[in-house]
């Protein structure tokens, strides 16, 4: 089988001036990913600040508001690649927005990259951007220690500093913390490992992203394939053909497999099957494709056809770590509507249960409101009932948004305890 | 990245995002502008819905500028595939005889290309276009989302969009206000050729090179039928991105495969968009969007 680890997509956190953005400039320059003409652009653009070398940093900088203001305000995304992967960067930056930002870009990140300032070592927003990694699942951290050249590339700096950040993460459960000490400013061991830090034995940054393992999932017994759109066609080409689209979130499915769909615990076997457009004998993991089944039965959008040993909850009532990403406070007992797993339903915020102070991780007692980068628990009352699962297991059953009823913004969003 | 599995990983988010689209909104269209982009997208549509014929119809936004290869193409490949075209030009600016050399190309583009476009999808109604931009293309577009929304004008605020989390969009609108969706988002323009490449997809002859007649501006090759003028000469040459024969730069080449062209591809020293006149100065990708262009 096809396992997908060719593309690894990943989201990169930093205080403000840690040196994000010129890192990232730094690795689609050293990797070749930026063309001259954005680059002669660039120059003219530091000629004219009087600045006498090239600012990597403004590679990255997408919007007018933010050159003008020299930050950026949002999540970007930057695409490169070498030879042995596609790398899919999602771009956080660092300010009071943060929070949300991260969290947003860490949701489709399988590995994060936090940034410490060497001069600056292990700070309040390094716990963060660690708690959030971890909350949203990420089993891979790069730890990049930059500027070492402002600290004479000096060893002990970074062993106190790598000392420091396993001190910190010592709780969270965190398969693979790596620690690297650069200069993006320079490019050392970035692409290339430069000259100034010969005791450093470990690998470059970028052989790091192409050689990280990106644990092929055991198959834990979940085969998940929540339905997007019932396929129906008769025609003189297509004679009564009944379909369920969608995509594998989790496993796989096989041609002559017992399966169940839920919530409605009917079961069938499957007939056939359809990955992208071709027949196939089976179809694995985010793979999209079209399942036939040997009986009739009634599934429609937000249906989930799995594997008949598999038991998520169906509930309408579930516990959740939601992050505030609105300017509007939650509202308890406000209407919003949830979409989770490919359905849209109606929902209430029936009570905060605790807030996270995600900086010394402490959580404090009952709150009545979440405000926009706030994280805290809830329990959420749904309309109709839904099939989900944690988040730790289910990725898919266990992740959704809150939008709000009035303005239709994505005002939250919640991983299912 | 030269294997193919990646490219099946792309396929799929594509297909996934094309069907999300399908299911919440009620009068979707797709914007098909005859390039590499838009033969891919509709290369995937096909895809997304098979065996069932696509459920949405294709929009072309004609400015009447476009090579007469694009014209012949774009009819001959929706004949074949039984696609559902609708052609849209803004006569009353064609009349008057808008050009780039007249108006200006802010003008000439806003009339044309971005006006026509907001005509065409109030006209139809249509409350999700579908779209081929990739957030690799432009720097502003590195912030863009998957379903990116626009109000009841069309238009587009960067500082007021919506957090996108996991593969869970958000399709919610009210009347009146529309969103563009963009199934390409996480493609790269090496992506797009390997992937044409790979599943054997037609393309515009344009993109290929041979001996072109063309006026050689500057850095621009320029294709001298969209000029009333003499001094054009012969360049073996081909057509990185497609827009408006005015506005749109040849580039030297002897790419005359995909194979060559992949190769061309990887070590270019400019970036596509060089080619194209209306990214630069003022009139900045950015400005327009906010306006309602794609
Ligand atoms: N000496 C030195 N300076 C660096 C290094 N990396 C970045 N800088 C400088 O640090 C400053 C901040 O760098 P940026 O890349 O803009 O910082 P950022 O973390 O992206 O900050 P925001 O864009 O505000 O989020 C700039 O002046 C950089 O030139 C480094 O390795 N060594």
């Amino acid at each position: 089988m096809v396992d997908n680890t060719e593309i690894l997509r990943f989201a990169t956190a930093g205080s403000v001036d840690d040196g994000k953005s010129t890192l990232i400039g730094r690795l689609l320059y050293d990797s070749k990913e930026i063309f001259l003409d954005q680059l002669e652009a660039l120059e003219e653009d530091s000629k004219s600040k009087n600045l006498d070398t090239i600012d990597l940093a403004h590679l990255t900088d997408g919007l007018k508001d933010e050159r003008e203001q020299g930050i950026t305000i949002d999540v970007a995304y930057r695409y490169f690649s070498t030879p042995k992967r596609k790398f899919i960067i999602a771009d956080t930056p660092g300010h009071e927005e943060y929070t949300r930002n991260m969290f947003t870009g860490a949701s489709n990140s399988s590995l994060a990259i936090i940034l410490i300032d060497s001069r600056k070592g292990v700070l309040r927003q390094s716990r963060r951007h660690l708690y959030i990694s971890y909350l949203l699942g990420i089993k891979n951290i790069i730890v990049a220690v930059n500027k070492m050249d402002l600290v004479n590339y000096s060893r002990e700096k970074f062993l106190s500093i790598r000392q420091d950040f396993k001190e910190i993460s010592k709780d969270l459960s965190i398969e693979s913390i790596n620690f690297v000490p650069l200069s993006a400013l320079n490019g050392d061991m970035i692409v290339r490992r430069g000259t100034n830090l010969p005791w450093y034995k470990g690998e470059t940054l970028i052989s790091l992203l192409e050689n990280v393992n990106l644990k092929k999932e055991s198959n834990t017994g979940q085969n998940c394939f929540p339905v997007q759109l019932i396929s129906r066609v008769d025609n003189e080409d297509v004679k009564d053909f009944r379909g369920y689209m969608g995509t594998v979130t989790s496993g796989r499915f096989k041609i002559g497999e017992k399966i169940k769909v839920l919530p409605s615990k009917k079961e069938s076997v499957i007939k056939n099957i359809l990955v992208s457009d071709s027949y196939s004998e089976e179809i694995n993991k985010n793979q999209s494709g079209t399942i036939l089944l040997e009986d009739e039965i009634e599934i429609s959008r937000g249906d989930l056809i799995a594997n008949v040993e598999y038991y998520p909850r169906t509930s309408s009532v579930i516990n959740c770590q939601v992050c505030w990403m609105s300017n509007e406070a939650l509202v308890l007992d406000k209407k919003y509507l949830i979409k989770h797993s490919n359905k849209i339903s109606k929902a209430i915020v029936t009570k905060i249960i605790n807030k996270v102070d995600i900086e010394s991780l402490k959580e404090t007692d009952s709150s009545n409101s979440l405000e926009m980068n706030d994280i805290g628990k809830v329990e959420i009352k749904i309309q109709n009932q839904i099939v989900n699962d944690s988040y730790e297991s289910n990725r898919n059953l266990g992740s959704l948004i809150i939008i709000d009823i009035e303005s239709n913004n994505t005002v939250g969003a919640g991983i299912i305890e | 990245m030269n294997k193919v599995s990646y490219l099946k990983e792309l396929e799929s988010e594509s297909i996934f995002i094309l069907r999300e689209v399908v299911a919440e909104f009620k009068n979707p269209v797709m914007l098909y502008s005859v390039g590499k982009d838009s033969s891919v997208m509709l290369h995937l549509a096909r895809k997304a819905f098979f065996p069932s014929k696509i459920p949405f119809p294709l929009l072309h936004v004609d400015t009447g500028y476009k090579f007469r290869e694009m014209y012949e193409f774009r009819d001959s490949f929706a004949k074949e595939i039984g696609a559902n075209l609708i052609v849209h030009r803004n006569e009353d600016a064609i009349s008057k005889e808008f050009h780039p050399s007249k108006n200006g190309v802010a003008k000439c583009c806003g009339a044309l290309k971005t006006q026509a476009l907001l005509d065409a999808l109030s006209k139809y109604n249509f409350n999700a276009a579908i779209g081929g931009a990739r957030r690799d293309e432009e720097k502003s577009r590195a912030k863009e989302r998957v379903f990116s929304f626009r109000d009841s004008f069309g238009q587009w605020d960067p500082k007021s969009q919506k957090p996108e989390l996991w593969n869970i969009y958000n399709g919610e609108i009210d009347e009146n206000e529309s969103v563009r969706v963009f199934p390409l988002s996480s493609w790269t323009e090496v992506d797009i050729w390997n992937y044409i490449k790979h599943e054997e997809i037609k393309i515009v002859p344009l993109y290929f090179a041979k001996k072109r007649n063309v006026i050689v501006q500057g850095k621009n090759l320029i294709p001298s039928d969209s000029l009333k003028n003499n001094e054009s000469i012969q360049v073996e040459s081909r057509f990185r991105t497609l827009g408006c024969m005015p506005c749109t730069g040849a580039v030297r080449s002897n790419a005359t495969n995909i194979e060559m062209l992949i190769q061309e591809t990887v070590e270019a020293k400019r970036s596509e968009r060089e080619t194209r006149i209306i990214d630069h100065g003022s009139n900045s990708m950015e400005d327009k969007k906010k306006e309602g262009y794609f």
